[in-house]
């Protein structure tokens, strides 16, 4: 079984000048399974977070239909969880509250809450700043608070657009090994929106290229680099070079004068 | 940007602070004298003080300040919440808010202390004309930047809450109410000092209590002094206001205290 199935997918938007409708994807059709990590280029504006919104459930497609763990998805679901470029922290809720954020909005018990909230915070080196407010964290600590509350309503699937772009990167890289490790060890499924072809390939098992607006699917790649929960470990892999040429080559970087 | 540190401001600015208080007090008290401006035009602080003493014993103005003070905080109060629930009401209802614009606007151009003759036609030489006046001319800025603040709220934070399956009545109590507290507390300060606004003009109108009555009866009686001591007691009741306002932002927002430290920088 899929964890995440997007089956002939299409969006129109309507058209911002006169009558219409422009397609902004169209005709998406790719599957994730049980614990794949995929990723998902393309060039800007080509509808990838328009795709990641029909998987969480907030906007419907227009035509087609996207399926979460095999049930069809027509809002919102407990199995999805979602992650911007934004943290979207709360500035008014301490870093546990935000933690505790989505579980708490599912109606779990406070303790509850506060137990998978404290115990996300240790295993992200959060516990000291457990009592402080956003406001006082850089933008890297407040970028991990935001994964730690994706993780607290235990999603099977998570859905990330550009989770880390706006992230120095240092920092950036250190944030993608504890989300490879984490998704390695809980077993989650994501799907990762980005603009950085080396993290696309060093965090994946696979990468979907998609192309100008209207958006599809223009190439799947397989990586066939080994330790998937280190892409520390995977930056140094010698074909690593190969796949980023082969996404740039897709992509038409560097061939369009 | 200055380096001064915070603290070195905070001294500095006092002291200026209080020396001009000085200086305008002595202005007050023998500037006008020397400049040959007669005592009924504008009389001295200490003639001010001992009328404000006369005034507490003569005149009942703790009783006068009590009642102008009590319309206040009423009118403060139904006003603000007034407010807020409709500006959370129309925040909520796109329709809603293009039905009842024009209206909403309309009154708020009309100048509220316009009403205070006829509310006191409706209701007599009681409390509740004025209080009415304050209630109207509050209602407005709080009103208005409730649903400013529901207008610009970052949509995605709404997307945050919709995707954990979050009802109306949560994405309400957990997003917008919380996010529209600093703006609605900047609508609570300018509406406290309406208040006092509103009332004043409604104690002027008609009535024979509060400190707009003592004004009529200063100007009648061409006692300086006493619209002096009046307006005083007008603007202590105002500043009183305002500060409670203020103390009250400063618990609610505490969280923002630390926005002006630069971004990426730990406490």
């Amino acid at each position: 079984m899929y964890r995440l199935e997007y089956r002939h997918v299409t969006m129109d938007f309507p058209a911002s000048k006169g009558a219409g409708t422009v397609a902004a994807i169209a005709d998406v059709n790719f599957s994730i399974a049980d614990g794949e990590v995929v990723s998902l280029i393309g060039p800007s504006g080509c509808g990838k977070s328009t795709l990641l919104n029909i998987g969480s459930g907030l906007y419907p497609p227009t035509k087609g239909q996207t399926f979460v763990d095999g049930e069809r998805v027509e809002g919102p679901s407990a199995h999805v969880a979602f992650m911007l470029q934004k943290d979207l922290l709360l500035p008014w809720r301490t870093i546990r509250e935000n933690v505790m954020f989505g579980v708490q909005i599912q109606r779990h018990s406070r303790a509850e809450c506060r137990r998978r909230a404290d115990s996300l915070l240790t295993n992200f080196h959060l516990d000291e700043f457990a009592n402080r407010y956003p406001n006082e964290l850089s933008g890297g600590m407040r970028q991990r608070v935001a994964l730690a509350r994706t993780l607290a309503v235990d999603p099977t699937v998570l859905l990330l657009d550009e989770p880390f772009s706006a992230i120095d990167a240092q920092t950036r890289i250190v944030l993608q090994r504890d989300l490879a490790l984490t998704l390695k060890r809980a077993g989650k499924t994501a799907l990762l929106i980005t603009h950085d072809l080396l993290e696309a390939v060093t965090l994946a098992d696979r990468v979907l290229v998609m192309s100008r607006r209207p958006g599809r699917i223009i190439d799947e790649i397989k990586i066939e680099i080994p330790d998937r929960e280190d892409p520390i470990k995977r930056r140094r892999h010698p074909s690593v070079e190969a796949y980023v040429q082969r996404l740039m080559n897709r992509l038409g970087i560097g061939h369009d004068a | 940007m200055s380096s001064v540190p915070a603290s070195t401001v905070v001294r500095r600015g006092s002291t200026v602070s209080l020396l001009l208080l000085v200086v305008f007090i002595a202005m007050w008290e023998w500037g006008f004298q020397f400049l040959g401006v007669p005592s009924f035009i504008v009389p001295p602080a200490s003639a001010v003080i001992k009328e404000g003493i006369r005034m507490w014993q003569v005149n009942h103005l703790l009783l006068h300040t009590g009642v102008t003070a009590g319309e206040v905080v009423a009118g403060f109060i139904i006003g603000s919440l007034l407010g807020a629930a409709i500006g959370y009401l129309l925040g909520m209802s796109a329709t809603a808010e293009f039905a009842l614009s024009p209206y909403i606007l309309a009154l708020q151009i009309a100048p509220k202390v316009a009403f205070a003759p006829l509310f006191i036609l409706w209701m007599g030489f009681t409390v509740y004309p004025k209080i009415l006046v304050a209630v109207l001319i509050v209602f407005f800025p709080v009103l208005v930047n409730v649903l400013t603040a529901i207008r610009s709220i970052d949509f995605d934070l709404v997307n945050l809450a919709r995707s954990f399956k979050a009802t109306r009545a949560q994405i309400f109590w957990n997003i917008e109410f919380p996010s529209s507290m600093p703006q609605l507390f900047a609508g609570l300060r300018i509406g406290a000092t309406l208040a006092v606004v509103g009332v004043t003009v409604g104690e002027l109108v008609g009535g024979n209590l509060g400190l707009g009555y003592l004004l009529v009866i200063g100007q009648g009686q061409a006692d300086t002094p006493m619209v002096f001591v009046s307006i005083l007691m007008l603007t202590l009741i105002g500043g009183i206001a305002y500060l409670g306002v203020v103390l009250l932002e400063g618990r609610v927002l505490h969280y923002a205290r630390g926005r002006n430290r630069p971004p990426g920088q730990q406490a």
